[in-house]
């Protein structure tokens, strides 16, 4: 029993570095998102064509009736291109891709998807970032699900990978689609 | 009392010394700030205590990234709205989490945080406490008879 009580101190300090060496293993950039089962923050935002206001984009209202993916992109975003074929392929499954250009001017976004190719059905362009922070946007690309009513049910940090897609998110479209 | 009096100037000088080649250049600019002087001191005391989701390490008045800056101007124009303190806060926090408030609020998911160290303390403690108790100086043992005799055949003997 006294023996114990000296070993005790010895434990304690296995047990705070095993809490320490999971935490490690946590990217702190993977922030929780706040709007997981709410229904998307309202927003309008115009297009990235060629003529005075944009054009067309999308709002937030228009996202339902079916589920869906909201990509934040940006020209200017190292890992959107590693995303791309991704996205596109998601496409071509027959899942709606949305995009929404993050601080972006609507001449470079167009430049980049004539580079890259298109993958969305619409592009909204977030020039000054507010629906973005309205979103909890932390940087790009990020990737939102939404269900059919248009409540957000998961949210991917970083690029989609094949992995991923195959994985994860393309199982839990199929869930949502199953979803009355 | 000369002789402690430099250390011990040397000492309180000390964090003043450590802290001026630190101090950062301000990452808010001259076109982000209120005209008004006090809503502009508000905004730069709430921004101090909103984590920089970019820079983790930074509160928004302290980073230079681009969501900072963006994040600054909300808090500026929820001041201007004449949102209070408290209303600019849980603006961002809504969008963000808790997780942007540099100081965490006491609430069940914090209690750990807050109470923790306080919890080991008094473990500590109790443990001292328990461990002290069980200490006592050892009874005295009268000496058996043969302890004394063999004791004064040596202290009776004459030094050689």
């Amino acid at each position: 029993m006294k023996r114990l009580i000296f070993i005790l101190p010895v434990f304690a300090f296995v047990a705070l570095i095993a809490v320490f060496g999971v935490g490690l293993t946590k990217d702190p950039k993977e922030l929780p998102s706040q709007l997981i089962d709410r229904p998307l923050p309202q927003f309008a935002l115009p297009g990235i064509e060629a003529v005075p206001g944009g054009g067309p984009g999308f709002a937030s209202a228009s996202l339902k009736g079916e589920p869906l993916l909201l990509n934040v992109f940006a020209s200017w975003c190292a890992a959107c291109p590693q995303e791309h074929p991704v996205l596109t392929r998601i496409g071509e499954e027959g899942f709606p891709v949305y995009g929404i250009a993050w601080k972006d001017k609507p001449v470079d976004s167009r430049a980049w998807i004539e580079r890259f190719g298109d993958p969305y059905k619409a592009i909204a362009a977030d020039e000054n970032g507010r629906t973005a922070i309205d979103l909890g946007v932390t940087g790009v690309p990020e990737t939102f699900i939404v269900d059919r009513n248009g409540r957000v049910r998961f949210k991917q940090i970083g690029p989609i990978s094949p992995e991923t897609w195959k994985g994860k998110i393309k199982p839990l479209m199929l869930k949502l689609r199953a979803e009355a | 009392m000369r002789r402690w009096l430099l250390p011990l100037l040397l000492w309180l000088a000390m964090p003043v010394a450590v802290a001026l080649p630190m101090a950062p250049a301000l990452a808010v600019q001259p076109d982000e700030m209120l005209a008004d002087p006090a809503l502009e001191a508000r905004a730069r005391a709430i921004s101090k205590d909103l984590r920089c989701v970019v820079c983790q390490n930074q509160s928004i008045d302290d980073s230079d990234a681009p969501l900072a800056r963006d994040l600054r101007i909300v808090v500026r124009e929820q001041l201007t709205q004449g949102s209070s303190d408290t209303e600019t806060m849980d603006y961002i926090v809504q969008r963000y989490g808790h997780f942007v408030l540099l100081k965490p609020p006491v609430e069940p998911a914090t209690w750990a945080l807050w109470l923790g160290p306080f919890a080991v303390l008094g473990f500590g403690g109790m443990g001292l406490w328990l461990w002290s108790r069980g200490r006592h100086p050892a009874d005295v043992v009268p000496l058996t008879p043969e302890e004394a005799v063999a004791i004064a055949s040596f202290t009776d003997s004459p030094t050689p």
